[in-house]
């Protein structure tokens, strides 16, 4: 009798487990009961939708399955990051276009998103009071306007631009103009590859050097200096590997010809506007974030480093940003989940994304259940990643207590 | 620190105001020309802010063009508007199309029930607004205004001419799929977030976090391709479901995943003595939740929801690309007439005020409800 009243916890024991009634006074065996009615009404309402689907294709005569992606596509695709001939190519091919495409606008959105974001959110807590009012302004208008509502407005813009005979200009290189962006490009050489790759040597020099004056500042409290060496790294040596492969640098730039440009690279109007409107958009919500990120940090903390005699810049980034940035992960990364599904909505501009290509398929096959799996696999795949990513990296920033 | 740069993060706790008897002066000094960064700040800002104003003026109030003659078969003249485009706005675009943006193409004679319906939203997010009414009576009165809303869009009874929903269109459209959304939606919310916070019933819990997780990592678009592709498929043959129904039913399924987040951040905070206390009364699963933990729960949760609030009305837009005719899909209807068209900007700035209208409302209530709330809750 003495053993059983000793409370588990302190023994470090699970407390003994008492055998399951059938009775529905024990509550272990109500749960069980709930969980099989809860699973067996799922069920059952699965099994009659997949019968009810799986009668409904056999009489309109559709097969299921993925065979469909072996067939020739025959969609026309304006703009694609690998080569497609509409003519040959399969439905696969067609829909991994989609996918880049989808990635393009995404990686391309997050970059522009957060600087902009992080550039709004500074200027709401500026000093200056019409910098303050403006971002505030800018902020509150951007998130209370309907996303597809702004893309279908930037769209419009950008077709009522004049003519590429009209085009605007800047600095006569970058043509501004109603069939998109036109940027020049640089000709690609060998010279151009191996200053990419010196630069690339030069991180890891860099690197390695910023960690042996850490070891040497630990070990005897003075810190080589890192900026210069890193300077001769990263920029000396890229310019030196150039220049000694010949220095060339010829740039193509666009010309009119005729009805439209020749030469460089052009930016479609219809990614443009999307790649605007979603920047624009969410970098309302970054703004927020980064604001009360920034707030959250005490202004004791600033005083502090001040008293110790950090200068401005090392109090921002040794002592005010590892804190703020705790805050701003994660819902940082439910913004960048946000930009990427909402990059969805191209298909009402008519800019080619996995949505947009898949329910051209499914309309042209007929595969309607497995056009719409792929899209919600791709979107849960990258997701999936993007908060897989940002998990590894809050933990890496975490506060790590005793 | 010898250089206060002007973009620093301001002192949470500076008193910004000027002392008293300081004088506009002072005030300018401070706020506007404190220092010479500043200073180059609000010069370049005042000077494009006073260009753009100026810009906006001209092209909307001085050379706008109001109305347009009619031929005699009743077609807008539009070329004196062809003639103003890009220096003055057409707003005879609005004045010749409203009621079709608005209403749709609800039977004209019949367009006062939308507009009832649309004072009904109005009335009924003002009394969800007022904390007085913050007590279970108010899901009656939610029914009882969502009832009205469909008995005067449908009609048939009363000696109400019958419209089918093939004819509803424009704002009501927009406010019904908010509403019933959220009204359908959060009371799944509620059980799918005790769901998922059970520890007793590991298979539901799976099962919510599944369907939680699937939903909230996919676009809406898909969803609502597969409410409007798919679901005649999950159908037996002969029945078939609407249009308007089909994405309603999308958007609530949408809707509840996100609301059930926002529920269990509710029951999250909630101390845990709360449900030991309850345990220690005796008081059976349901009616600790009911009496005790949900009505603290999501009285927490009210700011957060009326955010998600938001984004469900201005996502309701997205069932424009599957061919519903909500307020965004209007302004396109409207746009497509042949004598309007290329006048998108009148009507798309017309469209944005109004959903701005809706939205600002709520997120400064919103926003003052947090505070409110964060105040009682700081002491």
């Amino acid at each position: 009798m003495s053993d059983a009243t000793i409370d588990p916890r302190l023994t470090g024991r699970a407390a003994p487990k008492r055998a399951l009634r059938l009775s529905w006074s024990d509550p272990r065996f109500r749960a069980i009961v709930w969980q099989v009615v809860i699973l067996g009404g799922v069920a059952i309402i699965a099994w009659y939708l997949i019968s009810n689907t799986s009668r409904n294709l056999a009489a309109r005569h559709i097969a299921t399955g993925f065979a469909f992606l072996e067939r020739t596509a025959g969609i026309p695709i304006g703009e694609s990051l690998i080569s497609y001939n509409p003519a040959a190519d399969t439905y696969g091919r067609a829909l991994v276009i989609g996918v880049l495409n989808t990635l393009k606008v995404s990686v391309i959105g997050i970059i522009l998103a957060t600087i902009l974001g992080t550039l709004v959110g500074i200027g709401r807590l500026s000093k200056n009071w019409l910098m303050a009012r403006l971002t505030a302004f800018y902020v509150e208008t951007i998130r209370d306007l309907p996303l597809l509502l702004q893309l279908l407005f930037w769209y419009t813009v950008l077709q009522g631009l004049p003519a590429p005979r009209n085009a605007m200009s800047i600095g006569g290189a970058v043509w501004l103009s109603n069939r998109g962006l036109k940027l020049p490009t640089l000709d690609w050489e060998f010279a151009h590859t191996a200053a990419v790759i010196a630069f690339l040597i030069g991180c890891a020099g860099t690197w390695l050097w910023n960690r042996h004056a850490r070891l040497r500042q630990e070990a005897t409290g003075d810190r080589p200096p890192v900026w210069p060496v890193a300077l001769c790294l990263l920029i000396g040596l890229p310019v030196v590997v150039w220049l000694m492969s010949g220095a060339p640098f010829q740039w193509d730039i666009p010309a009119l010809r005729g009805f439209n440009f020749q030469g460089g690279t052009n930016v479609s109007p219809e990614y443009f506007a999307l790649l605007l409107g979603l920047v624009t958009y969410t970098a309302g919500y970054i703004a927020e974030i980064v604001r009360s990120g920034i707030q959250a940090v005490p202004w004791g903390q600033w005083e502090a480093a001040g008293a110790l005699g950090l200068k401005r810049g090392a109090i921002l980034r040794r002592i005010v940003l590892p804190q703020a940035l705790r805050v701003i992960i994660p819902p940082m990364t439910s913004q960048y989940l946000n930009l990427t599904k909402n990059s969805s909505l191209a298909v009402a501009i008519g800019y080619q994304d996995l949505v947009s290509i898949a329910n051209t398929t499914l309309n042209q096959t007929g595969q309607a259940i497995e056009g719409i799996a792929v899209i919600m696999a791709v979107y849960l795949t990258i997701s999936l990643s993007i908060s897989l990513f940002m998990n590894w990296y809050n933990a890496h920033i975490a506060l790590v207590e005793r | 620190m010898s250089v206060t740069s002007s973009i620093a993060p301001s002192l949470p706790v500076i008193d910004r105001k000027t002392p008293p008897g300081a004088g506009a002066l002072a005030w300018l000094k401070e706020n506007l020309f404190a220092t010479w960064i500043s200073t180059a700040i609000t010069l370049a800002l005042g000077y494009v802010i006073i260009r753009v104003t100026v810009a906006i003026v001209l092209w909307a109030l001085v050379h706008a063009i109001w109305t347009v003659p009619y031929s005699a078969n009743g077609i807008a003249q539009t070329a004196v508007c062809q003639d103003a485009k890009g220096f003055g706005a057409c707003w005879a675009v609005i004045n010749d199309k409203f009621r079709l943006i608005l209403f749709g193409r609800y039977p004209f004679k019949e367009q006062w029930r939308p507009a009832i319906c649309v004072l009904i939203f109005i009335a009924l997010y003002g009394v969800s607004a007022m904390r007085a009414f913050w007590r279970k009576e108010l899901a009656l009165i939610w029914i009882g205004a969502l009832t009205v809303v469909g008995v005067l869009m449908w009609g048939g009874i009363l000696g109400l001419e019958p419209v089918t929903d093939d004819y509803w269109g424009g704002l009501p459209i927009t406010l019904i799929l908010a509403t019933f959304g959220l009204a359908f939606g959060f009371p799944l919310a509620i059980l799918v977030a005790l769901g998922r916070r059970s520890r007793e019933l590991p298979a539901v819990r799976m099962l919510c976090v599944v369907y939680v997780e699937l939903i909230r990592g996919v676009p809406l678009i898909s969803v609502l391709f597969m409410a409007s592709v798919m679901f005649p498929l999950f159908m037996p043959a002969g029945v078939n479901i609407d249009k308007l129904l089909r994405a309603q039913i999308a958007i609530t399924l949408f809707a509840a995943a996100y609301l059930a987040e926002v529920v269990r951040g509710g029951l999250q905070a909630l101390p845990r003595g709360q449900t030991e206390a309850a345990d220690a009364l005796g008081l059976s699963y349901w009616k600790k939740t009911g009496f005790i933990v949900l009505p603290q729960a999501l009285r927490l949760v009210i700011p957060p929801l009326v955010n998600t609030f938001i984004g469900f009305f201005k996502d309701t837009s997205l069932v424009l690309i599957i061919g519903l005719f909500d307020l965004l899909t209007m302004g396109k209807v409207a746009l497509s007439d042949p004598p309007w068209q290329g006048f998108s900007t009148e009507v798309y700035i017309t469209l944005g005020l109004i959903y701005i209208a809706f939205c600002l409302a709520m997120s400064r209530y919103s926003r003052g409800l947090e505070r409110e709330l964060g105040a009682s809750q700081r002491r």
